[in-house]
Protein backbone atom coordinates (compact mmCIF):
# COMPACT_ATOMS: atom_id res chain seq x y z
CA UNK A 1 0.00 0.00 0.00
CA UNK A 2 1.44 3.50 -1.05
CA UNK A 3 1.46 5.88 1.86
CA UNK A 4 0.20 8.70 0.74
CA UNK A 5 -1.11 10.30 4.11
CA UNK A 6 1.47 12.81 4.08
CA UNK A 7 0.08 14.66 0.62
CA UNK A 8 -1.47 17.70 0.79
CA UNK A 9 -3.86 17.66 -2.33
CA UNK A 10 -6.57 15.72 0.03
CA UNK A 11 -6.64 17.09 4.02
CA UNK A 12 -7.72 14.10 6.03
CA UNK A 13 -11.32 13.67 6.48
CA UNK A 14 -12.13 15.16 2.89
CA UNK A 15 -14.12 11.97 2.15
CA UNK A 16 -14.58 11.10 5.35
CA UNK A 17 -18.27 9.51 4.81
CA UNK A 18 -21.54 11.12 5.30
CA UNK A 19 -23.79 9.33 3.55
CA UNK A 20 -27.59 10.20 2.61
CA UNK A 21 -29.65 11.65 0.57
CA UNK A 22 -30.62 14.73 -1.16
CA UNK A 23 -34.09 16.86 -0.18
CA UNK A 24 -36.81 15.39 -3.00
CA UNK A 25 -37.49 19.31 -3.85
CA UNK A 26 -33.71 19.94 -5.00
CA UNK A 27 -33.24 16.63 -6.47
CA UNK A 28 -36.43 17.45 -8.88
CA UNK A 29 -35.09 20.67 -9.48
CA UNK A 30 -32.27 20.17 -10.68
CA UNK A 31 -32.76 16.60 -12.74
CA UNK A 32 -35.49 18.32 -14.31
CA UNK A 33 -33.28 21.24 -15.12
CA UNK A 34 -30.80 19.23 -16.57
CA UNK A 35 -33.37 16.97 -18.89
CA UNK A 36 -35.18 20.48 -19.79
CA UNK A 37 -31.64 21.82 -21.30
CA UNK A 38 -30.16 19.45 -22.74
CA UNK A 39 -33.37 19.01 -24.43
CA UNK A 40 -33.80 22.52 -25.60
CA UNK A 41 -29.57 22.70 -26.36
CA UNK A 42 -29.93 19.68 -29.09
CA UNK A 43 -30.45 20.68 -32.46
CA UNK A 44 -32.12 17.89 -33.64
CA UNK A 45 -34.34 18.07 -30.66
CA UNK A 46 -35.19 21.70 -31.38
CA UNK A 47 -35.71 20.89 -35.06
CA UNK A 48 -38.36 18.35 -33.94
CA UNK A 49 -40.06 20.52 -31.47
CA UNK A 50 -40.19 23.95 -32.97
CA UNK A 51 -39.12 24.71 -36.02
CA UNK A 52 -40.69 22.13 -37.98
CA UNK A 53 -43.97 23.19 -35.84
CA UNK A 54 -43.45 26.73 -36.53
CA UNK A 55 -42.93 26.20 -40.14
CA UNK A 56 -46.03 24.12 -41.04
CA UNK A 57 -48.14 26.37 -38.57
CA UNK A 58 -47.29 29.51 -41.16
CA UNK A 59 -47.46 27.05 -44.32
CA UNK A 60 -50.54 25.49 -43.83
CA UNK A 61 -52.33 28.97 -42.37
CA UNK A 62 -50.24 30.85 -45.63
CA UNK A 63 -50.76 27.95 -48.62
CA UNK A 64 -54.10 26.45 -49.26
CA UNK A 65 -52.78 22.63 -49.58
CA UNK A 66 -55.67 20.94 -47.00
CA UNK A 67 -59.57 22.68 -47.08
CA UNK A 68 -60.37 24.25 -43.87
CA UNK A 69 -62.57 26.61 -42.87
CA UNK A 70 -61.50 30.43 -42.61
CA UNK A 71 -59.78 32.29 -40.67
CA UNK A 72 -57.18 28.71 -41.66
CA UNK A 73 -55.42 29.84 -38.47
CA UNK A 74 -57.86 28.93 -36.18
CA UNK A 75 -57.58 25.19 -37.42
CA UNK A 76 -54.09 25.31 -38.23
CA UNK A 77 -53.32 26.32 -34.67
CA UNK A 78 -54.61 23.23 -32.31
CA UNK A 79 -53.02 20.96 -34.92
CA UNK A 80 -49.92 22.25 -34.75
CA UNK A 81 -50.07 22.42 -30.69
CA UNK A 82 -50.90 18.47 -30.69
CA UNK A 83 -47.85 17.48 -33.07
CA UNK A 84 -45.41 19.91 -30.93
CA UNK A 85 -47.16 17.53 -27.91
CA UNK A 86 -46.36 14.34 -29.94
CA UNK A 87 -42.96 15.85 -31.48
CA UNK A 88 -41.56 16.62 -27.78
CA UNK A 89 -43.38 14.08 -25.59
CA UNK A 90 -42.93 10.59 -28.15
CA UNK A 91 -40.16 11.35 -30.44
CA UNK A 92 -37.86 13.49 -28.65
CA UNK A 93 -38.33 11.36 -25.56
CA UNK A 94 -37.85 8.19 -26.94
CA UNK A 95 -34.62 9.03 -28.61
CA UNK A 96 -33.34 10.87 -25.34
CA UNK A 97 -34.21 7.68 -23.68
CA UNK A 98 -32.57 5.39 -26.04
CA UNK A 99 -29.21 7.24 -26.35
CA UNK A 100 -29.11 7.96 -22.30
CA UNK A 101 -29.49 4.18 -22.00
CA UNK A 102 -26.52 3.30 -24.57
CA UNK A 103 -24.07 6.17 -22.44
CA UNK A 104 -25.56 4.62 -19.52
CA UNK A 105 -27.11 7.68 -18.19
CA UNK A 106 -30.04 5.78 -16.36
CA UNK A 107 -27.94 3.54 -14.54
CA UNK A 108 -26.10 6.17 -13.43
CA UNK A 109 -28.65 7.60 -11.53
CA UNK A 110 -30.35 4.51 -10.59
CA UNK A 111 -26.71 4.31 -8.40
CA UNK A 112 -27.47 7.75 -6.83
CA UNK A 113 -29.76 8.11 -3.96
CA UNK A 114 -32.41 9.53 -6.28
CA UNK A 115 -35.38 7.08 -5.94
CA UNK A 116 -36.99 5.60 -8.81
CA UNK A 117 -40.06 7.83 -8.28
CA UNK A 118 -38.10 10.88 -8.57
CA UNK A 119 -36.04 9.52 -11.74
CA UNK A 120 -39.49 9.44 -13.49
CA UNK A 121 -40.90 12.77 -12.34
CA UNK A 122 -37.78 14.84 -13.35
CA UNK A 123 -38.40 13.47 -16.96
CA UNK A 124 -42.20 14.29 -16.65
CA UNK A 125 -41.47 17.59 -15.51
CA UNK A 126 -38.74 18.41 -17.94
CA UNK A 127 -41.07 17.00 -20.52
CA UNK A 128 -43.69 19.61 -19.11
CA UNK A 129 -41.86 22.23 -19.24
CA UNK A 130 -40.57 21.30 -22.89
CA UNK A 131 -44.20 21.61 -24.09
CA UNK A 132 -45.04 24.72 -22.04
CA UNK A 133 -42.00 26.45 -23.73
CA UNK A 134 -43.15 24.88 -27.44
CA UNK A 135 -46.67 26.40 -26.95
CA UNK A 136 -45.94 29.55 -25.69
CA UNK A 137 -43.56 30.09 -28.90
CA UNK A 138 -46.02 28.46 -31.42
CA UNK A 139 -48.87 29.93 -29.25
CA UNK A 140 -47.26 33.49 -30.14
CA UNK A 141 -46.46 32.99 -33.90
CA UNK A 142 -50.15 31.80 -34.13
CA UNK A 143 -51.13 34.97 -32.53
CA UNK A 144 -49.68 36.80 -35.13
CA UNK A 145 -51.26 35.10 -37.76
CA UNK A 146 -54.18 36.29 -36.50
CA UNK A 147 -55.08 33.57 -34.81
CA UNK A 148 -58.39 34.06 -32.36
CA UNK A 149 -58.94 31.27 -30.04
CA UNK A 150 -61.95 30.85 -28.32
CA UNK A 151 -61.11 32.09 -24.43
CA UNK A 152 -63.45 29.29 -22.93
CA UNK A 153 -61.70 26.50 -24.45
CA UNK A 154 -58.55 27.50 -23.23
CA UNK A 155 -58.31 25.76 -19.83
CA UNK A 156 -59.59 22.81 -21.80
CA UNK A 157 -56.95 23.19 -23.73
CA UNK A 158 -54.27 23.48 -20.79
CA UNK A 159 -55.66 19.69 -19.85
CA UNK A 160 -55.84 18.33 -22.60
CA UNK A 161 -52.06 18.97 -23.52
CA UNK A 162 -51.26 17.99 -20.22
CA UNK A 163 -52.93 14.63 -20.60
CA UNK A 164 -51.40 14.17 -24.31
CA UNK A 165 -48.03 14.83 -22.53
CA UNK A 166 -48.13 12.81 -20.25
CA UNK A 167 -49.82 9.78 -22.91
CA UNK A 168 -47.38 10.49 -25.41
CA UNK A 169 -44.77 10.67 -22.98
CA UNK A 170 -45.68 6.88 -21.52
CA UNK A 171 -45.58 5.63 -25.36
CA UNK A 172 -42.26 7.26 -25.79
CA UNK A 173 -40.37 5.98 -22.61
CA UNK A 174 -42.06 2.60 -23.87
CA UNK A 175 -40.00 2.43 -27.32
CA UNK A 176 -36.79 4.30 -25.95
CA UNK A 177 -37.02 2.39 -22.59
CA UNK A 178 -36.37 -1.39 -24.46
CA UNK A 179 -34.91 -1.24 -28.19
CA UNK A 180 -31.69 -0.29 -28.96
CA UNK A 181 -30.78 3.50 -29.72
CA UNK A 182 -30.70 3.56 -33.32
CA UNK A 183 -33.90 0.93 -33.78
CA UNK A 184 -35.57 3.60 -31.42
CA UNK A 185 -34.17 6.43 -33.61
CA UNK A 186 -35.84 4.64 -36.95
CA UNK A 187 -38.96 3.90 -35.30
CA UNK A 188 -39.78 7.08 -33.51
CA UNK A 189 -39.07 8.97 -36.53
CA UNK A 190 -41.37 7.25 -39.14
CA UNK A 191 -44.20 6.80 -36.14
CA UNK A 192 -44.08 10.66 -35.83
CA UNK A 193 -44.70 10.86 -39.53
CA UNK A 194 -46.89 8.50 -40.15
CA UNK A 195 -49.32 10.17 -37.47
CA UNK A 196 -48.63 13.32 -38.63
CA UNK A 197 -50.07 12.35 -42.04
CA UNK A 198 -52.73 9.54 -41.20
CA UNK A 199 -52.53 9.44 -37.77
CA UNK A 200 -55.36 12.64 -37.33
CA UNK A 201 -53.23 15.37 -37.34
CA UNK A 202 -53.09 17.20 -40.99
CA UNK A 203 -56.63 15.07 -41.68
CA UNK A 204 -59.12 15.19 -38.72
CA UNK A 205 -60.92 12.22 -37.81
CA UNK A 206 -64.06 14.31 -39.28
CA UNK A 207 -62.40 14.92 -42.70
CA UNK A 208 -62.04 10.98 -42.99
CA UNK A 209 -64.59 8.05 -44.75
CA UNK A 210 -66.78 6.34 -42.32
CA UNK A 211 -64.92 3.75 -40.42
CA UNK A 212 -61.27 4.97 -40.76
CA UNK A 213 -62.66 8.10 -38.82
CA UNK A 214 -63.10 6.04 -35.66
CA UNK A 215 -59.85 3.82 -36.47
CA UNK A 216 -57.69 7.30 -36.06
CA UNK A 217 -60.21 9.25 -33.55
CA UNK A 218 -58.83 5.86 -31.19
CA UNK A 219 -55.28 6.96 -32.12
CA UNK A 220 -53.59 8.98 -29.29
CA UNK A 221 -53.12 11.77 -31.90
CA UNK A 222 -56.20 11.92 -33.29
CA UNK A 223 -57.57 12.15 -30.26
CA UNK A 224 -55.52 15.34 -29.23
CA UNK A 225 -55.87 16.95 -32.10
CA UNK A 226 -59.67 16.53 -32.39
CA UNK A 227 -60.03 17.33 -28.43
CA UNK A 228 -57.56 20.94 -29.27
CA UNK A 229 -59.62 21.75 -32.06
CA UNK A 230 -63.08 21.37 -30.85
CA UNK A 231 -62.21 23.41 -27.92
CA UNK A 232 -60.21 25.77 -29.32
CA UNK A 233 -62.59 26.28 -32.07
CA UNK A 234 -65.57 26.64 -30.33
CA UNK A 235 -64.97 26.97 -26.51
CA UNK A 236 -67.41 24.00 -26.06
CA UNK A 237 -66.49 21.49 -23.62
CA UNK A 238 -65.37 18.43 -25.24
CA UNK A 239 -66.46 14.96 -24.98
CA UNK A 240 -64.90 12.27 -23.22
CA UNK A 241 -63.71 10.35 -25.70
CA UNK A 242 -60.46 12.06 -25.99
CA UNK A 243 -59.85 11.76 -22.37
CA UNK A 244 -60.71 8.56 -22.28
CA UNK A 245 -58.57 7.20 -25.56
CA UNK A 246 -55.91 9.39 -24.35
CA UNK A 247 -56.09 8.21 -20.84
CA UNK A 248 -56.15 4.55 -22.29
CA UNK A 249 -53.03 4.64 -24.25
CA UNK A 250 -51.21 6.31 -21.21
CA UNK A 251 -52.26 4.00 -18.83
CA UNK A 252 -51.78 1.01 -21.34
CA UNK A 253 -47.85 1.75 -22.43
CA UNK A 254 -47.04 3.30 -18.55
CA UNK A 255 -48.05 -0.26 -17.18
CA UNK A 256 -46.07 -1.93 -19.91
CA UNK A 257 -43.04 0.55 -20.07
CA UNK A 258 -42.79 -0.44 -16.06
CA UNK A 259 -42.06 -4.29 -17.74
CA UNK A 260 -40.12 -3.56 -20.35
CA UNK A 261 -37.73 -0.47 -19.52
CA UNK A 262 -34.43 -1.54 -19.27
CA UNK A 263 -31.49 0.84 -17.64
CA UNK A 264 -28.64 -0.20 -20.38
CA UNK B 1 -32.33 0.27 7.94
CA UNK B 2 -28.80 0.72 9.29
CA UNK B 3 -26.68 -2.78 9.55
CA UNK B 4 -24.58 -2.47 12.80
CA UNK B 5 -21.21 -1.19 12.17
CA UNK B 6 -19.87 -4.22 12.55
CA UNK B 7 -20.54 -6.34 9.21
CA UNK B 8 -18.41 -6.31 6.70
CA UNK B 9 -17.68 -4.27 4.00
CA UNK B 10 -19.15 -6.69 1.62
CA UNK B 11 -19.91 -10.39 2.48
CA UNK B 12 -20.37 -13.20 -0.94
CA UNK B 13 -20.83 -16.79 -0.46
CA UNK B 14 -21.27 -19.24 -3.45
CA UNK B 15 -21.93 -16.62 -5.58
CA UNK B 16 -23.16 -18.06 -9.15
CA UNK B 17 -24.29 -16.28 -12.06
CA UNK B 18 -24.64 -17.82 -15.74
CA UNK B 19 -25.76 -16.19 -18.95
CA UNK B 20 -27.44 -18.27 -21.24
CA UNK B 21 -24.44 -21.52 -21.33
CA UNK B 22 -22.21 -19.44 -20.22
CA UNK B 23 -21.46 -19.30 -16.29
CA UNK B 24 -19.68 -15.80 -15.78
CA UNK B 25 -19.42 -16.57 -11.88
CA UNK B 26 -19.00 -19.91 -10.46
CA UNK B 27 -19.11 -20.31 -6.84
CA UNK B 28 -17.45 -17.21 -5.78
CA UNK B 29 -16.23 -16.17 -2.05
CA UNK B 30 -15.05 -12.64 -0.71
CA UNK B 31 -14.86 -11.41 2.14
CA UNK B 32 -14.03 -7.25 2.61
CA UNK B 33 -13.82 -5.81 6.11
CA UNK B 34 -14.48 -2.23 6.17
CA UNK B 35 -12.25 0.30 5.85
CA UNK B 36 -10.01 -1.58 3.45
CA UNK B 37 -9.38 -1.61 -0.33
CA UNK B 38 -10.07 -4.94 -2.37
CA UNK B 39 -8.49 -5.14 -5.63
CA UNK B 40 -10.84 -8.12 -7.70
CA UNK B 41 -7.63 -8.81 -9.91
CA UNK B 42 -8.23 -11.01 -13.16
CA UNK B 43 -8.04 -11.19 -16.94
CA UNK B 44 -10.99 -10.46 -19.07
CA UNK B 45 -13.91 -12.27 -19.11
CA UNK B 46 -12.43 -13.62 -15.32
CA UNK B 47 -16.36 -12.44 -14.01
CA UNK B 48 -14.63 -9.62 -12.22
CA UNK B 49 -17.40 -6.99 -13.38
CA UNK B 50 -20.95 -9.17 -13.02
CA UNK B 51 -19.50 -9.68 -9.28
CA UNK B 52 -19.24 -5.91 -8.91
CA UNK B 53 -22.64 -5.51 -10.65
CA UNK B 54 -24.50 -7.80 -8.75
CA UNK B 55 -22.92 -6.45 -5.53
CA UNK B 56 -24.26 -2.96 -6.78
CA UNK B 57 -28.11 -4.20 -7.47
CA UNK B 58 -27.84 -4.32 -11.17
CA UNK B 59 -27.80 -7.69 -11.76
CA UNK B 60 -29.63 -10.24 -9.84
CA UNK B 61 -27.16 -13.79 -8.15
CA UNK B 62 -28.48 -17.33 -9.37
CA UNK B 63 -27.08 -18.48 -6.26
CA UNK B 64 -25.66 -17.82 -3.57
CA UNK B 65 -25.37 -15.15 -0.92
CA UNK B 66 -24.60 -11.27 -1.28
CA UNK B 67 -24.08 -8.78 1.36
CA UNK B 68 -23.31 -5.20 1.36
CA UNK B 69 -22.77 -3.21 4.62
CA UNK B 70 -24.89 -6.33 5.53
CA UNK B 71 -27.60 -5.25 3.47
CA UNK B 72 -29.42 -7.53 0.10
CA UNK B 73 -28.33 -5.45 -2.74
CA UNK B 74 -31.21 -5.99 -4.92
CA UNK B 75 -33.63 -6.25 -1.63
CA UNK B 76 -32.48 -3.44 0.08
CA UNK B 77 -31.12 -1.04 -3.40
CA UNK B 78 -32.81 2.15 -2.35
CA UNK B 79 -31.10 2.22 1.17
CA UNK B 80 -28.36 0.96 0.08
CA UNK B 81 -27.69 3.38 -3.04
CA UNK B 82 -27.15 7.14 -0.65
CA UNK B 83 -24.20 4.76 1.24
CA UNK B 84 -22.42 3.28 -2.29
CA UNK B 85 -20.53 4.75 -4.55
CA UNK B 86 -20.51 3.74 -7.87
CA UNK B 87 -18.27 3.65 -11.13
CA UNK B 88 -19.68 1.34 -14.06
CA UNK B 89 -16.85 0.61 -16.52
CA UNK B 90 -17.44 3.12 -19.35
CA UNK B 91 -19.97 5.69 -19.95
CA UNK B 92 -22.71 7.03 -17.22
CA UNK B 93 -23.52 10.82 -18.41
CA UNK B 94 -25.18 12.24 -20.67
CA UNK B 95 -24.06 12.57 -24.71
CA UNK B 96 -24.41 16.33 -24.47
CA UNK B 97 -23.76 16.78 -20.82
CA UNK B 98 -21.31 19.22 -19.53
CA UNK B 99 -19.45 17.94 -17.01
CA UNK B 100 -20.40 20.48 -14.13
CA UNK B 101 -23.95 19.53 -14.95
CA UNK B 102 -23.77 16.40 -14.79
CA UNK B 103 -21.35 16.00 -10.89
CA UNK B 104 -23.90 18.69 -9.93
CA UNK B 105 -27.23 16.31 -10.91
CA UNK B 106 -25.44 13.47 -9.12
CA UNK B 107 -24.29 15.69 -6.07
CA UNK B 108 -27.84 17.04 -5.73
CA UNK B 109 -29.13 13.84 -4.78
CA UNK B 110 -26.96 13.74 -1.43
CA UNK B 111 -27.60 14.82 1.58
CA UNK B 112 -24.00 16.50 1.81
CA UNK B 113 -22.06 16.47 -0.88
CA UNK B 114 -18.39 17.14 -1.53
CA UNK B 115 -18.13 20.73 -3.49
CA UNK B 116 -18.85 20.00 -7.00
CA UNK B 117 -16.02 22.55 -8.09
CA UNK B 118 -13.04 21.41 -6.12
CA UNK B 119 -13.62 17.98 -6.96
CA UNK B 120 -13.79 18.67 -10.66
CA UNK B 121 -10.66 20.81 -10.41
CA UNK B 122 -8.22 18.53 -8.06
CA UNK B 123 -9.18 15.79 -11.12
CA UNK B 124 -8.07 18.06 -13.70
CA UNK B 125 -11.19 18.90 -15.37
CA UNK B 126 -11.51 22.37 -15.34
CA UNK B 127 -10.37 22.44 -19.25
CA UNK B 128 -13.35 20.60 -20.17
CA UNK B 129 -16.04 21.95 -17.64
CA UNK B 130 -17.83 23.40 -21.13
CA UNK B 131 -17.47 20.13 -23.00
CA UNK B 132 -20.28 17.82 -24.02
CA UNK B 133 -19.74 14.61 -22.57
CA UNK B 134 -19.55 12.58 -25.83
CA UNK B 135 -16.38 14.74 -26.50
CA UNK B 136 -14.31 14.18 -23.32
CA UNK B 137 -11.44 12.27 -23.79
CA UNK B 138 -11.88 8.54 -22.62
CA UNK B 139 -9.35 9.68 -19.21
CA UNK B 140 -11.72 12.57 -18.81
CA UNK B 141 -14.80 10.58 -19.07
CA UNK B 142 -12.90 8.05 -17.03
CA UNK B 143 -12.27 11.50 -14.14
CA UNK B 144 -15.54 12.25 -14.48
CA UNK B 145 -17.35 9.43 -13.67
CA UNK B 146 -14.88 8.70 -10.98
CA UNK B 147 -16.41 12.18 -8.96
CA UNK B 148 -19.73 10.86 -9.67
CA UNK B 149 -18.91 7.52 -7.36
CA UNK B 150 -17.37 10.16 -4.49
CA UNK B 151 -19.59 13.36 -4.39
CA UNK B 152 -21.95 11.61 -2.27
CA UNK B 153 -19.18 10.85 0.47
CA UNK B 154 -20.33 7.18 0.57
CA UNK B 155 -19.28 4.67 2.95
CA UNK B 156 -18.21 2.10 0.06
CA UNK B 157 -17.38 2.59 -3.30
CA UNK B 158 -17.21 -0.11 -6.30
CA UNK B 159 -14.93 1.27 -8.48
CA UNK B 160 -14.63 -1.15 -11.94
CA UNK B 161 -11.38 -0.20 -13.87
CA UNK B 162 -11.00 3.09 -12.58
CA UNK B 163 -7.85 3.90 -14.25
CA UNK B 164 -8.77 1.81 -17.67
CA UNK B 165 -7.55 4.58 -19.98
CA UNK B 166 -5.84 6.99 -18.31
CA UNK B 167 -2.41 8.74 -18.86
CA UNK B 168 0.76 8.11 -16.02
CA UNK B 169 -0.22 11.31 -14.04
CA UNK B 170 -3.89 10.87 -13.97
CA UNK B 171 -3.56 7.27 -12.41
CA UNK B 172 -1.10 8.42 -10.44
CA UNK B 173 -3.36 11.05 -9.26
CA UNK B 174 -5.89 8.14 -8.88
CA UNK B 175 -4.09 6.30 -6.75
CA UNK B 176 -3.32 8.92 -4.71
CA UNK B 177 -7.10 9.89 -4.03
CA UNK B 178 -8.06 5.81 -3.66
CA UNK B 179 -5.14 6.06 -0.86
CA UNK B 180 -6.90 9.65 0.72
CA UNK B 181 -10.01 7.39 0.60
CA UNK B 182 -8.74 4.43 2.79
CA UNK B 183 -7.15 7.04 4.88
CA UNK B 184 -10.74 8.28 5.69
CA UNK B 185 -12.12 5.22 6.46
CA UNK B 186 -13.69 4.72 3.11
CA UNK B 187 -14.12 0.72 1.94
CA UNK B 188 -13.08 0.52 -1.45
CA UNK B 189 -13.78 -2.54 -4.01
CA UNK B 190 -11.91 -2.44 -6.82
CA UNK B 191 -11.82 -4.19 -9.95
CA UNK B 192 -8.68 -3.88 -12.07
CA UNK B 193 -6.36 -6.43 -14.85
CA UNK B 194 -3.30 -4.17 -13.57
CA UNK B 195 -0.98 -6.19 -11.20
CA UNK B 196 0.86 -3.10 -10.49
CA UNK B 197 -2.14 -1.24 -9.55
CA UNK B 198 -3.44 -4.08 -7.04
CA UNK B 199 0.14 -4.20 -5.75
CA UNK B 200 0.39 -0.85 -5.48
CA UNK B 201 -3.61 -0.20 -3.47
CA UNK B 202 -4.68 -3.03 -2.40
CA UNK B 203 -4.83 -4.50 1.28
CA UNK B 204 -6.19 -7.58 -0.11
CA UNK B 205 -5.86 -8.79 -3.54
CA UNK B 206 -8.27 -11.02 -4.78
CA UNK B 207 -7.28 -12.94 -8.00
CA UNK B 208 -10.58 -14.33 -9.67
CA UNK B 209 -10.30 -16.61 -12.88
CA UNK B 210 -13.22 -18.55 -14.95
CA UNK B 211 -15.53 -16.72 -12.30
CA UNK B 212 -13.63 -18.65 -9.20
CA UNK B 213 -11.28 -17.26 -6.88
CA UNK B 214 -8.06 -18.72 -7.50
CA UNK B 215 -5.70 -16.88 -4.28
CA UNK B 216 -6.37 -14.25 -2.14
CA UNK B 217 -4.22 -12.50 0.49
CA UNK B 218 -2.20 -9.25 0.81
CA UNK B 219 0.22 -8.50 -1.95
CA UNK B 220 3.06 -9.92 0.32
CA UNK B 221 1.61 -12.90 1.46
CA UNK B 222 0.78 -13.31 -2.45
CA UNK B 223 4.57 -12.39 -3.48
CA UNK B 224 5.64 -14.39 -0.45
CA UNK B 225 7.79 -17.41 -1.93
CA UNK B 226 6.24 -20.85 -0.94
CA UNK B 227 9.33 -22.72 -1.80
CA UNK B 228 11.69 -19.92 -0.69
CA UNK B 229 13.21 -20.48 -3.88
CA UNK B 230 14.47 -16.36 -4.88
CA UNK B 231 15.51 -15.34 -8.50
CA UNK B 232 17.76 -13.29 -10.47
CA UNK B 233 15.99 -11.02 -13.17
CA UNK B 234 18.33 -8.89 -15.14
CA UNK B 235 17.74 -6.91 -18.79
CA UNK B 236 20.55 -7.63 -21.52
CA UNK B 237 19.85 -7.98 -25.52
CA UNK B 238 17.30 -10.44 -26.77
CA UNK B 239 18.45 -13.72 -27.88
CA UNK B 240 20.60 -14.78 -25.30
CA UNK B 241 21.65 -18.45 -25.50
CA UNK B 242 20.16 -19.24 -22.58
CA UNK B 243 21.06 -22.76 -21.93
CA UNK B 244 24.77 -22.07 -22.63
CA UNK B 245 24.18 -19.78 -18.99
CA UNK B 246 22.05 -22.25 -17.61
CA UNK B 247 25.07 -24.35 -18.13
CA UNK B 248 27.39 -22.26 -16.64
CA UNK B 249 25.64 -21.96 -13.55
CA UNK B 250 25.62 -24.87 -10.36
CA UNK B 251 23.10 -27.66 -10.84
CA UNK B 252 19.07 -26.78 -9.84
CA UNK B 253 19.61 -23.31 -11.79
CA UNK B 254 17.56 -22.81 -15.08
CA UNK B 255 17.40 -19.32 -16.78
CA UNK B 256 14.61 -18.11 -18.73
CA UNK B 257 13.93 -15.55 -21.33
CA UNK B 258 10.47 -14.20 -20.98
CA UNK B 259 9.03 -11.02 -22.99
CA UNK B 260 12.44 -10.64 -25.60
CA UNK B 261 15.18 -9.76 -23.35
CA UNK B 262 13.57 -10.16 -20.01
CA UNK B 263 15.79 -12.73 -18.40
CA UNK B 264 15.23 -14.98 -15.31
CA UNK B 265 17.16 -16.86 -13.04
CA UNK B 266 14.97 -19.78 -11.20
CA UNK B 267 16.40 -21.71 -8.56
CA UNK B 268 19.03 -20.82 -5.33
CA UNK B 269 20.49 -18.09 -5.94
CA UNK B 270 23.83 -17.35 -4.08
CA UNK B 271 26.52 -14.73 -4.34
CA UNK B 272 28.21 -17.31 -6.73
CA UNK B 273 25.16 -17.44 -9.32
CA UNK B 274 25.18 -13.46 -9.47
CA UNK B 275 28.94 -13.66 -10.24
CA UNK B 276 28.77 -16.16 -12.81
CA UNK B 277 25.96 -14.61 -14.63
CA UNK B 278 27.45 -11.13 -14.88
CA UNK B 279 30.73 -12.65 -15.73
CA UNK B 280 29.21 -14.88 -18.40
CA UNK B 281 27.45 -12.04 -19.83
CA UNK B 282 30.55 -9.91 -20.15
CA UNK B 283 32.22 -13.11 -22.06
CA UNK B 284 29.14 -12.65 -24.15
CA UNK B 285 30.39 -8.98 -24.83
CA UNK B 286 26.66 -8.00 -23.02
CA UNK B 287 25.85 -5.68 -20.25
CA UNK B 288 23.04 -7.33 -18.05
CA UNK B 289 20.93 -4.02 -16.90
CA UNK B 290 18.60 -3.88 -14.30
CA UNK B 291 20.05 -6.87 -12.53
CA UNK B 292 18.22 -7.36 -8.84
CA UNK B 293 17.57 -10.59 -6.53
CA UNK B 294 14.65 -11.27 -5.18
CA UNK B 295 11.22 -12.50 -4.64
CA UNK B 296 8.70 -13.13 -7.56
CA UNK B 297 6.27 -10.37 -8.22
CA UNK B 298 2.32 -10.28 -8.19
CA UNK B 299 2.37 -10.45 -12.06
CA UNK B 300 4.23 -13.89 -11.87
CA UNK B 301 2.16 -15.01 -9.05
CA UNK B 302 -0.75 -14.01 -11.43
CA UNK B 303 0.40 -15.61 -14.59
CA UNK B 304 1.48 -18.82 -12.83
CA UNK B 305 -2.24 -19.25 -11.51
CA UNK B 306 -4.63 -17.45 -14.38
CA UNK B 307 -2.07 -18.82 -17.55
CA UNK B 308 -0.06 -16.92 -20.37
CA UNK B 309 -2.14 -17.49 -22.87
CA UNK B 310 -4.36 -14.49 -23.87
CA UNK B 311 -8.06 -13.84 -23.29
CA UNK B 312 -9.83 -11.69 -25.80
Amino acid sequence: MTDTSTDSRFKPGTFAPRPGTGSAWRMLRVHAKTEATLTLRNGEQLLLTLLIPVALLIGLTVLDVIDMAEPRVDSVAPRIFALAVMSSAFTGQAIALGFDRRYGVLKRLAATALPRWLLVSGRVVAALIVVAIQLLVLGAVALALGWSPSLGGLLWALVLVLLGTLSFGALGVLLGGALKAEVVLALANVIWFVLLLAGGILLMPGALPTGLDVLVAALPSGALTEGLHTVLTTGDAPSFAPFLVLAGWGVLAGLLAIRTTKLS
Amino acid sequence: MNAPENTSAVAISGLVKRYGSTTAVDGLDLEMPRGQVLALLGPNGAGKTTTVEICEGFRRADAGTVRVLGCDPVGQHASLRPRVGVMPQGGGAYPAVRAGEMLRLVAACAADPLDPNWLLEVLGLEPALGTPYKRLSGGQQQRLSLACALVGRPELVFLDEPTAGLDTQSRRLVWELLGALRRDGVSVLLTTHLIDEAEALADQVVIVDHGKVVTRGSPAELTADANASQQLRFRAQAGLNVQLLTDALPEGCVVLEGDPGAYVVRGRVDPQVVSTVTSWCAQQGVLAEELRVGRRDLEEVFLELTGRELRS
